[in-house]
């Protein structure tokens, strides 16, 4: 693999449009965006091309892939989520979303905030039962392999990646998570312990397609030797098992244009 | 000038972690007469000139897209406040 520098050219100098990197996967900023940069590396090491999307945009700019990513939109005002949800570029990733070409959409984080306030997917998140921020290494179990960002996990299999959220108690009521659990759209647990309080140790859900995909833990930080979980706490997993979201999605990219 | 007052609440079945924590710090000061707390929002909406029902409508509107979630929260009240 080429060297990535450290910082600034993630999204400059886009490869030829060919083979995997002809991938196109658009990165979304908000005001009070953290983790676009991460993303934008994340996309770029699995082999696409990120693409930067403001929120202000009115097009998403012929991407085959969308991700929206952690940080504080609007500072969290009013609801994690909820401003960045009525932003311009926001009316047509739900209609991408949901549109019969089913674009894969992830949200990490705020990510996953904004995909709940759009109704893109159920439930909602509340602050964490100890109400601190958390950061921390932590263990989930893949538990749906189906999705478009999870095709390249085994099922049942346990990955390390960070996780650092102050509004991460995944709520829903009874029947949703009834529901979730039996469509099989609990996508990711938490193992071992519950930083937040999720019901059901939910970490991260799909829509019924399972092109739309949100977790609050962050597989953006854990894509590459050196910087990832690994070489931290040590708690398990290695420092890049966040990036088979991104390889995931590419392959599937891959397989629908082949 | 009127405003109309948006009051939002946790729904009643869902844990409120703020009202928890202030619950758990209201007997250190001696306030011991308060067995549970529930934090909500009030939004204050200005209008220039008159408050028609059409304008009330959008406020209603307003505080069920916008200013509520109806997952977690209940708008408990809307209402003219004359200035």
């Amino acid at each position: 693999m080429t060297e990535l520098p450290l910082i600034g050219e993630a999204i400059a100098d886009a490869p030829a449009a060919r083979g995997l990197a002809g991938a196109r996967i658009g990165v979304i900023t908000f005001p009070g965006t953290l983790d676009d940069r991460d993303a934008a590396r994340a996309v770029r090491l699995a082999g696409a091309t990120p693409v930067a999307l403001w929120h202000a945009d009115t097009t998403l700019g012929d991407v085959d892939a969308i991700v929206i990513p952690g940080g504080f939109s609007y500072g969290d005002y009013l609801r994690a989520g909820a401003i960045a949800r009525f932003a311009p570029l926001m009316a047509k990733v739900i209609d991408a979303a949901n549109s019969d070409a089913k674009l894969p959409v992830l949200g990490i984080c705020n990510g996953f905030q904004i995909l709940t306030e759009s109704h893109l997917l159920p439930g909602s998140m509340i602050k964490n039962d100890h109400l601190k921020f958390m950061c921390r290494d932590q263990i989930l179990r893949v538990e749906n392999t189906s999705t478009d960002w999870t095709g390249d996990y085994q099922p049942g299999q346990e990955i390390t990646i960070p996780l650092k959220n102050q509004d991460g108690q995944y709520i829903a009521d009874e029947k949703t998570l009834d529901a979730l659990e039996a469509e099989g759209r609990v996508v990711f647990r938490y193992v071992g312990f519950n930083p937040n309080g999720s019901r059901r140790d939910i970490a991260g859900i799909s829509n019924a397609a399972g092109n739309v995909v949100g977790l609050m833990p962050h597989p953006e930080h854990a894509v590459e030797a050196g910087f990832g979980p690994e070489s931290l706490d040590g708690i398990g997993g290695s420092d890049t098992e966040g990036l088979g979201f991104f390889t995931s999605v590419l392959n599937k990219i891959v397989g629908d244009t082949k | 000038m009127p405003r109309i007052v948006v009051d939002v609440m946790p729904k009643p079945e869902i844990l409120d972690p703020q009202g928890k924590a202030i619950v758990g710090a209201l007997p250190r000061l001696g306030f011991t007469a308060f067995s549970s707390v529930r934090q909500g929002k009030r939004f204050e909406l200005m209008v220039d000139g008159e408050v028609t029902e059409e304008i009330l409508a959008q406020a209603r509107d307003a505080a069920e897209t916008l200013l509520s979630n109806p997952v977690i929260e209940d708008v408990v009240n809307v209402e003219v406040v004359e200035a």
